[in-house]
């Protein structure tokens, strides 16, 4: 049928629209790089996209749902933006182009693997988004945002950001 | 947690307060170190986790005010309460003291919150298991660094060392509270909404024993334990602390931004 062609056409328009949005703090990537835009179904016409925080206190889970509905507008759909905490944000969500993407403004993309709480000093390797190198050490569990911790390459000498994996 | 039985609504915000409360009075702790934090690691550290912590605390506010269905928001519940309404433990109000006492505050209270996020994170109520599933990620990474700054110091120097017993002592009291069940969390088990506290103290010290071994700690049994905290009797400190949170509010009531 045409209409349901239609229908789905307009729904992949709603999505793209929405998903061309880029994360406030991390600009390189955008919402759907990091798996948190979840869906974006049309409900009686109204474009509503469905978004999940990465950490329970992030400051930009605001902003991110103000500039989806935004570009929704923009887009010339009536829009809504749902927040869903369930289930929750894994760093597993980020796709693979938003890994590189990541890498690429050096940035440490995640291990994909759960953190433990019994690896005291307990290392993960990381290598370094600049170089390349394994030869990292952490310098602080906790970056410049919520999501990051703060490494350097031991080898070229770069401080970076490692996204943690959560 | 087994099912079946229900929650009175009364019972179900006075459950979701404590914990709120819980998370707020510890991030806003956590905050006052902004600034003035050791080094600019810790700098950036604590007001991560308190972040962390302020926001499980609006989620569960906002969900408070909810089940209330009075109306009120919720920065009413965390701005516009008196003293005596705040249901959060003793533990997370005691001041910050120096860095050592900062840092076993935390490592006891995440400590705590860990295996009770995991079992809430299978909760009956959906709303509370999302809140937990999210929350049992984030208190895992707070255990880590506050374990390390327990080891660091109990491990370290001759000062640290006595700094971090030190802190032993100072927050010995506190503790037991934190375990404690009663009607509210009997009913809440029963329902299979979150785990009796009491339950919690297993995986507590599974969590605690290693650390305090690897620093060369010894834990102590205190001489008393103080109370009150669940039922609104606070310390000295949680005037202050309060009047801290809430001025810009008192100040210039319904303050938006």
């Amino acid at each position: 049928m045409v209409g349901g062609a239609t229908g789905l056409d307009t729904r992949q328009q709603a999505w793209a629209a929405a998903a061309s949005v880029p994360d406030p703090e991390v600009p390189c990537v955008t919402v759907a790089d990091l798996g948190i835009l979840r869906s974006v179904e049309l409900v009686d016409g109204v474009a509503v996209a469905r978004v999940t925080p990465t950490y329970s206190g992030c400051p930009a889970v605001l902003a991110i749902e103000l500039a989806v509905e935004a570009a929704l507008r923009d887009a010339g759909f009536e829009a809504r933006v749902e927040r869903v905490v369930s289930p929750a944000w894994t760093t597993d969500w980020i796709t693979p182009e938003g890994r590189e993407k990541l890498r690429d403004y050096g940035i440490a993309p995640p291990q994909q693997a759960s953190s433990s709480i019994r690896s005291l000093f307990g290392e993960i390797e990381v290598a370094c988004p600049r170089c390349g190198s394994a030869k990292t050490e952490r310098l602080s569990e906790f970056g410049s945002t919520a999501c990051k911790a703060h490494w350097r390459c031991l080898a070229c000498r770069e401080p970076f950001d490692y996204f943690k994996c959560i | 947690m087994g099912a079946a039985a229900t929650i009175d609504r009364d019972t179900l915000l006075t459950l979701l307060l404590r914990l709120a409360d819980d998370h707020l009075v510890l991030g806003h702790r956590l905050s006052e170190w902004c600034g003035h934090a050791p080094m600019l690691e810790e700098d950036l550290a604590m007001p991560n986790m308190a972040l962390d912590l302020i926001g499980q605390a609006r989620a569960l506010y906002t969900y408070a005010a909810d089940v209330e269905g009075k109306g009120r928001t919720e920065d009413d519940l965390a701005y516009l309460r008196l003293e005596r309404e705040y249901l959060n433990c003793l533990l997370v109000e005691r001041p910050n003291g120096d860095f050592a006492q900062t840092m076993l505050r935390q490592l006891y209270f995440a400590a705590f919150m860990e295996p009770f996020w995991k079992a809430a994170a299978s909760s009956t109520d959906a709303t509370v298991a999302g809140i937990a599933a999210k929350a049992v990620k984030e208190v895992a990474y707070h255990i880590r660094h506050a374990g390390e700054w327990v080891v660091r110091l109990g491990d370290g120097t001759e000062e640290s060392r006595r700094r971090m017993e030190d802190a032993i002592e100072e927050l010995a009291p506190y503790l037991d509270e934190i375990f404690e069940d009663d009607p509210v969390t009997v009913q809440a088990s029963a329902a299979g909404i979150a785990p009796q506290p009491s339950s919690l103290r297993p995986a507590f010290d599974r969590i605690i024993g290693p650390i305090f071994a690897e620093a060369g700690l010894t834990f102590i049994t205190p001489p008393y334990s103080q109370r009150g905290g669940r039922k609104g009797m606070h310390g000295e400190a949680m005037g202050f602390l309060l009047a801290d949170l809430q001025h810009i509010q008192r100040t210039y009531p319904g303050a938006t931004w």
